[in-house]
């Protein structure tokens, strides 16, 4: 194979892997529409959405890599820095939602989290009166 | 075919963007909102990362790396500010709660 081909080849694969990372953007964006409680709803838009923009930035690298000779490390660096908070900013979220007092959808059948928040502010409160 | 797959995958993330900001306004309660904002900004690196290689420039890397720590960053103030009130608290607020 000459070179030409083998990078009209690349080019496809790099640009499959970016379509494939806003195809999974919008899923999460329709689970962010459609769910029914914010904690379902923080569930699809924290890893899905996560998901699809690590593929697009690892996209834009291997193109910059490839294709430009331009081994970006401000891209990298940006890869990292979104892969870790994503999640992190997503649980924050969701744990501020549970103590502000945001309720459940009617059909969630667990609540694990209730009776232990009920004990601690209980025990709070006894502390104080001491 | 490149070109067409990135301007494809920008009609998509344009899509995703309006998606989100329906949340942002319409969201019951303000978690929503804050899921919907952090959804908009890593939506919107993204964006940023595609025009970058449609224009074949590497000018608008510091902007995505930007963009993604304010996005963290704004959705972490607001969450310490629905969970206790401030932002930033000293050590004796914790005494008091």
């Amino acid at each position: 194979m000459n070179p030409e081909t083998i990078g009209s080849i690349l080019e496809s694969v790099i640009g499959i892997v970016v379509l494939i990372g806003a195809l999974i953007s919008v899923i999460s964006v329709i689970g962010l529409i459609r769910l029914p409680d914010v904690y379902l709803r923080s569930h699809a838009a924290t890893k899905s959405a996560t998901l699809g923009v690590l593929f697009i930035l690892n996209g834009a690298f291997l193109y910059f890599w490839i294709f430009e000779d331009h081994f970006s490390i401000k891209l990298l660096l940006g890869i990292v820095f979104v892969f870790l908070t994503g999640p992190v900013g997503g649980h924050l979220n969701g744990r501020a939602a549970y103590r502000s007092g945001v309720s459940l959808w009617k059909g969630s059948v667990r609540d694990d989290l209730k009776e232990d928040l009920k004990r601690e502010r209980q025990e709070r409160q006894e502390g104080r009166g001491l | 075919m490149m070109n067409g797959l990135l301007l494809a995958s920008l009609v998509l993330l344009s899509l995703a963007i309006l998606g989100s900001m329906f949340r942002l306004l319409a969201g019951p309660s303000i978690p929503d909102r804050i899921a919907a904002l952090d959804t908009i900004g890593i939506l919107l690196l993204a964006t940023i990362a595609v025009i970058g290689m449609l224009l074949r420039t590497t000018a608008y890397f510091d902007i995505i790396l930007l963009i993604g720590i304010l996005a963290f960053i704004g959705t972490t103030a607001f969450a310490r500010y629905i969970e206790r009130g401030v932002v930033l608290e000293s050590g004796d607020d914790r005494e008091h709660p």
